[in-house]
């Protein structure tokens, strides 16, 4: 049994005595993840349907109709249908974001720890590079340069937060190395991609885990950000920064637009970082 | 002192690769002539456009003309109206710093004393209390934050403006939505520092010895809890000039921010690469005032190497 699953298995253990909030916290996140899964059956409109008729209509309870249960925005374009949208391209941004910041900064870490000398020189300067600029500032240049699609986008989201796995990867790797069972996994003949994703790969798993729990919603933020002003995810597409970056326009006459992105926001980024200090508590104490 | 020399080579690299990449990935993004002019333009007139440009020379020419540029200070003219790039982000400094400065201080004084505070307090309900403020500022979106508050204090009881710069009051909100985020995040690591420092043997030993719970603080544990904090606050520090990005859009402040933003949006590269070059310039040099710090508050650095 390696040390991950020996961990994830304490971590299932532990998840039924957590803490109410940081289980209500788990509980959203499942909600989102369910939302974003099946958001085609769910959503009650097409999100790009208008429905002239009833444009800017309150949410039900503050004298709309049950028809559009939270109010429709100045197209008459259902809010619901559009938030859960929102849900489910925000979500699919930050989980391929995380994946490919993951992939690279593993890479990095990788290539530094086996060949060391110029090759971790040339990872480290490139660390330094990315680490002293804020990565909004990375991302704007490159889509003013570029313009921006959504593969692109995702991309560019891609490159956020690798420098931190690729120096945890490094510096585990180098560890792991003078521990010696990569050594005695070599002399038993095994290749070096084996050893570095067989057997290395496995004990430093928590610890990426865990730098993807930061990661996460870093690229939420960053992504929300991005397309409130306007520079991010792209009319026809929507996501829940776009709907907050719209419905300023329309805040005296028409808040709901806006707040129900925003409070999906707030709640959905709370939840990650109260259930990812808990994650973090248990993987690993040493990283606070 | 070798500490440093290498901090600085290493930050001067950093800026040499910023330059490069900002250059590069001007070339990169397609002819800018024909960005600029339409495709329909004459074509003696993309031509006039590349020379007046630089753009027909080859690119190693190209690079090497752009880095004099630079060490000569010339940034290259906004290709919208003409007007020099560096001004353009140096006169609208002014007013980001008039936002960034008051929250900086706002975020010192906030943070620190209640992560202070806190770690006294550890596992009491002040803790806990400071704690969830700390990660509910931290996880709230600037620009949710900025929304939020004037829909609060603008649009319902109406007691500031909701965004423009006529006059003192329109700093307030911004300031605040920009003070939170900061303050929650320096609150955890001065807690978390001292927190650290307070399980020291050394510090049982000065309050043995009979010294005032305020002296063994002062004293005995800021000073070593003082690395990661001071480190937080270079990174605020160099977060200055470009920190306000999404903040000065929410409420329409015309800083640096909000200048990158509308250039990006217009594709005005020339403006964006001066933004992107003289924030790296704060932010690597905030590096090194820190690494300068830090050698002269922690021995064991200096010694080190």
């Amino acid at each position: 049994m390696t040390t991950l699953t020996l961990k994830l298995s304490t971590l299932r253990g532990n998840l039924l005595r957590c803490p109410t909030i940081v289980l209500t916290g788990w509980i959203w996140l499942a909600v989102m993840l369910f939302v974003a899964l099946f958001a085609e059956v769910l959503t009650p409109y097409v999100y790009t349907a208008l429905d002239l008729s009833a444009r800017l209509q309150p949410p039900v309870g503050f004298g709309g109709q049950t028809n559009h249960l939270l109010g429709t925005d100045e197209l008459g374009r259902d809010v619901m249908s559009r938030l859960i949208t929102s849900i489910q391209m925000s979500l699919l941004i930050a989980f391929a974001s995380t994946l490919i910041s993951a992939s690279i900064g593993l890479t990095m870490g990788f290539l530094a720890a086996r060949f060391r000398g110029w090759v971790e020189q040339a990872v480290m300067v490139a660390i330094d590079f990315q680490a002293s600029i804020p990565f909004m500032l990375i991302a704007l240049a490159v889509l003013a340069f570029f313009g921006n699609t959504l593969v692109l986008f995702i991309c560019l989201m891609g490159c956020h937060g690798w420098e931190r796995t690729a120096r945890i990867t490094r510096n585990l790797t180098v560890s792991a190395i003078e521990q010696g069972y990569a050594n005695a996994v070599q002399a038993l003949g095994a290749s070096t991609w084996r050893i570095y994703f067989k057997h290395i790969l496995p004990n430093i798993a928590s610890t990426l885990i865990v730098s993807m729990t930061l990661t996460f919603p870093e690229v939420i933020l960053l992504e929300s950000g991005l397309s409130f002003l306007g520079l991010g995810v792209q009319a026809p597409l929507t996501s829940l920064g776009n709907m907050v970056g719209y419905g300023r326009e329309y805040l005296q006459s028409a808040p709901w637009i806006l707040l129900a992105p925003a409070s999906i926001i707030v709640l959905t980024t709370l939840s990650i970082s109260l259930v990812g200090d808990w994650i973090r508590d248990k993987l690993d104490p040493t990283l606070q | 002192m070798n500490y440093l020399l290498t901090r600085g080579a290493r930050s001067g690299l950093t800026v040499l690769l910023v330059v490069t990449f900002t250059f590069f990935i001007l070339r990169m993004s397609g002819d800018p002539a024909m960005m600029i002019l339409s495709a329909d333009a004459p074509p003696e007139a993309i031509e006039a456009f590349r020379q007046s440009w630089g753009l027909d020379a080859p690119l190693s020419h190209q690079y090497f003309g752009y880095l004099g540029n630079i060490l000569a200070g010339n940034f290259g003219v906004s290709m919208r109206n003409g007007a020099s790039a560096m001004s353009l982000v140096l006169e609208a400094i002014p007013a980001t710093l008039a936002i960034t400065l008051p929250a900086f201080v706002l975020k010192l004084l906030l943070g620190i004393p209640a992560g202070i505070f806190a770690a006294f307090h550890r596992n009491t309900w002040i803790d806990r209390l400071i704690m969830s403020f700390s990660v509910a500022g931290h996880s709230m979106p600037s620009f949710v934050l900025g929304v939020l508050l004037v829909l609060i204090f603008a649009v319902s009881l109406g007691w500031f403006p909701s965004g423009g710069y006529a006059s003192w009051e329109h700093a307030i909100l911004p300031i605040i939505t920009l003070s939170i985020g900061g303050a929650a995040v320096l609150a955890r690591y001065t807690r978390s520092a001292m927190l650290e420092v307070l399980g020291q043997p050394y510090i049982r030993a000065a309050s043995a010895k009979g010294l005032s719970w305020r002296l063994v603080v002062i004293r005995h544990a800021l000073p070593n809890a003082a690395a990661p904090i001071l480190t937080i606050m270079g990174l605020m520090l160099g977060a200055l000039i470009a920190g306000a990005v999404v903040v000065e859009s929410v409420f329409s402040w015309p800083g640096v921010g909000r200048l990158i933003v509308s250039a990006v949006a217009n594709r005005d590269l020339a403006v964006v690469q001066a933004a992107l070059l003289l924030v790296t310039f704060s932010m690597v040099g905030a590096n090194l005032l820190v690494d300068a710090l830090n050698v002269m508050i922690d021995p064991k650095i200096r010694s080190s190497k």
